[in-house]
């Protein structure tokens, strides 16, 4: 997982805005995203499901969330 | 687990159970058009407990109390309680002061802009423009970098500040509750005329003040967010839930005959159209820069988010600066020194717009 994003602690819609930023400009496939709220996890799930990628698993750890995104294959 | 709040068809629920609930609290009794307006009631309250002395608009709204306690019994019950602050909390303040500002110019934050229009109240149109423009403003902000920061994890009594002075204020209202014609009970002040008089009974306010909170905590239900991600991502998520609001309240209006299409002689609003419009881009933009409409504000405070909770205390007094220093309109027009207030909450918003950046961190590795 060559990048991340970390948008803990940001409130809407830093989160999302970061995420796509990301999406946008990276060459990855893949890429973990960190948020600390429940809105920030299914704000950033449905935004990046909008542009073709897929959350492949969400991990609790501790306060934060670390969802791995997947470019879903064209 | 799946929060069923959280789908598409949940937050066109929630925006429905709202509109027609505020049709309802209308029809039992509040202020026309106002079934539900959190900057008007956050006034109302302002004026409950005498920071401002306008006698028509006094009154401790229990349906504001209640969203905030809703919030925090599903934040509660669903493990989402985080008490959380830190990101630039006097920045929130006066944000949240020049929402007020901006919002009593129109007669109402944006809940009440979509139930004007759900009435018929054509002035709706300007004030919902002018939302929509400061909006965007925001989210010109934000596209180039605008943030507040980081907020910091905090220790569980930050969190249950804002809360406890609700849970504090009801009980104020149940040792001094309005007497018939009196306007003050013990040290809470009531109005006996205006809007201020005018009020669904207790028991339901505070019922409906409570299940609004609950479904808009779990649903993240935002009126600013709706806007706000239909500009910047194209996403119609949250919008879908303000415009089932509208149909909603719409419909219950019509059936319960309080439909009427106009601009004179609405119910608690002015016609001077420039001035509802720009009162708006205020409200908007602040909310914009803010992360949230003044809903959304209580309900993250009663999650614990301190930041939110300077916001909604920063409306207060926004209320109170307002109508002392006649700022707020009436529904002869906007206040004598309304205009004023409105350029200099601009120029404040756009300093803040253009000067809060913080260092992005966190990309590429």
């Amino acid at each position: 997982m060559s990048q991340t994003v970390d948008a803990r602690g940001l409130s809407c819609p830093q989160p999302v805005l970061m995420a796509l930023d990301a999406i946008k400009k990276s060459q990855e496939t893949e890429m973990e995203v960190f948020v600390d709220t429940e809105a920030s996890r299914e704000n950033v799930s449905r935004a990046v499901e909008s542009q073709g990628w897929k959350v492949e698993s969400i991990a609790i750890e501790g306060e934060t969330f670390r969802l791995e995104i997947r470019k879903a294959a064209k | 687990m799946k929060n069923v709040f959280a789908t598409r068809w949940g937050i066109i629920a929630v925006g429905a159970v709202i509109g027609a609930g505020a049709a309802l609290l209308q029809y039992l009794g509040n202020p026309g058009n106002m079934g539900i307006c959190v900057a008007c009631f956050e006034r109302d309250i302002a004026g409950a407990v005498g920071f401002h002395r306008a006698a028509v608009v006094q009154y401790m709204r229990p349906e504001i109390i209640g969203f905030v306690l809703g919030s925090l019994a599903a934040a509660l019950a669903f493990k989402e309680f985080r008490p959380r602050g830190g990101s630039a909390p006097i920045v929130r303040f006066f944000l949240g002061v020049f929402a007020m500002i901006g919002a009593l110019v129109f007669l109402g934050c944006p809940w009440r802009a979509m139930l004007r229009l759900a009435g018929g109240d054509g002035n709706a149109i300007l004030g919902l423009i002018g939302l929509i423009a400061g909006i965007w403003i925001g989210t010109r902000f934000l596209k180039k970098g605008y943030s507040l920061g980081r907020t910091q994890k905090l220790p569980p009594a930050s969190g249950w500040v804002l809360p406890a002075v609700f849970a504090a204020l009801f009980v104020l209202m149940l040792i001094y509750p309005r007497a018939e014609g009196a306007e003050k009970t013990g040290i809470l002040f009531y109005s006996v005329k205006g809007p201020g008089a005018m009020y669904a009974p207790l028991a339901i306010s505070v019922i409906a003040g409570l299940v609004i909170g609950v479904i808009a905590q779990r649903s993240r239900f935002c009126t600013m967010g709706a806007f706000r991600d239909l500009i910047l991502f194209r996403q119609v998520h949250l919008f879908s839930g303000v415009a089932a609001l509208v149909i909603a309240a719409w419909l219950v209006n019509l059936i319960l005959g309080q439909f009427q299409a106009g601009f004179a002689g609405q119910p608690v609003a002015h016609t001077q159209h420039v001035w509802n419009a720009m009162g708006m881009v205020l409200a908007g933009l602040a909310f914009a820069l803010a992360g949230g409409c003044p809903g959304r504000q209580l309900f993250l405070s009663g999650e614990g988010d301190g930041d939110a909770a300077i916001f909604v205390l920063g409306m207060i007094v926004g209320a109170a600066v307002s109508h002392n220093f006649g700022l707020a309109s009436s529904p002869a027009g906007v206040g004598p020194h309304g205009i004023a207030a409105v350029v200099i909450g601009l120029a404040v918003c756009l300093v803040i717009g253009f000067t809060m950046k913080q260092p992005q961190t966190g990309g590429a590795r």
